[in-house]
């Protein structure tokens, strides 16, 4: 196969992903317009959104085939981004299952 | 000085130097935005009161928006694939593409969220969420404003290295591309982050 069918290949590949970031974004938004409570909400919201970002790292940033010193690069990002993460829940731990009222219903306006 | 291993890998990383820089550069930013992610979560954490975002912010346009940036990031992929198919005219075809959708956002953003809201009285000093609202969507749009600026080079001026060097030009728009993908990332987690939740 020459370079050129090779490519025509990877471009029917990022028609395909897309085909599902449209789709994981409508999902996005019919499941944002679902009243879930906010722990679950946030849940859902991050995992598709990590699915997405994962698609568009894996085929349009063509990650899923990049040489290892890049991988390495990403890991220690990713180490230092959860560390951050760590001491910022670290900080809040005390105030989970204290009730957030909106401040339309404590205000009483919308 | 020629600038070495622009369009060769280099043997120790089997990467040309570009791609090195631009996924540090990446790394840097995902700090940035990561900051302003864990702000967003204290100040909300540490609120009594907030605002749901899908009641202040207008979803159908953050929706457009998303879709805007998405197939912005389908058309420089398709603007470098152009180039590696040896095809100028498809390349410039897309790589105008994605700068008018990058407009199209940034218009968009301005004119029909920021403004209005401004004229509202909805602004950082209101409430913790305008402040953090504005502060992570406005860094978010200046990227574009970044973006948009490097691909407009490319699509005009810059182009010219095609004639004398379009390995080189072929690594700079995926050097470009890759940018404007994390842009695209960025967003990705924005949106349901502010608008839905």
């Amino acid at each position: 196969m020459d370079a050129t069918q090779d490519i025509k290949k990877e471009i029917n590949g990022y028609m395909k992903v897309f085909g599902a970031l449209a789709v994981l974004t409508i999902v996005t938004v019919a499941v944002g317009s679902l009243k879930f409570g906010i722990g679950l909400a946030v849940v859902i919201a991050m995992v598709i959104a990590t699915v997405k970002g994962s698609l568009v790292a894996s085929f349009f940033m063509h990650l899923a085939h990049e040489k290892k010193l890049i991988y390495l690069f990403l890991f220690i990002t990713l180490v230092f981004l959860m560390s951050l993460f760590f001491i910022t829940f670290g900080t809040i731990g005390d105030q989970v299952g204290v009730k957030i009222v909106p401040e339309s219903i404590s205000s009483g306006v919308h | 000085m020629q600038v070495p291993y622009t369009v060769k890998a280099r043997p120790d990383t089997g990467l040309y130097n570009a791609k090195i820089g631009i996924w540090l550069f990446l790394a840097s930013e995902v700090m940035l935005f990561g900051a302003l992610f864990s702000s967003y979560i204290l100040l909300r954490a540490g609120s009594t009161t907030w605002f749901v975002g899908s009641e202040e912010l207008s979803v159908p346009i953050g929706t457009f928006n998303t879709m805007v940036l998405i197939v912005s990031s389908v058309t420089v992929v398709m603007a470098w694939a152009s180039l590696r198919m040896d095809n100028f005219k498809k390349y410039r075809l897309y790589m105008g593409l994605t700068i008018l959708l990058g407009l199209t956002f940034l218009v968009v953003k301005i004119m029909f969220e920021y403004l209005p809201k401004i004229e509202h009285h909805h602004i950082p000093s209101t409430h913790n969420f305008y402040a953090i609202y504005f502060v992570l969507t406005g860094l978010h749009a200046l990227h574009v404003v970044g973006g948009l600026i490097v691909n407009a080079y490319f699509w005009g001026p810059g182009a010219k290295m095609w004639e004398t060097n379009p390995e080189q030009f072929t690594n700079r728009i995926e050097i470009a591309g890759l940018y404007w993908h994390f842009v695209d990332i960025v967003w990705i987690f924005l949106f349901p982050t502010i608008y839905l939740l």
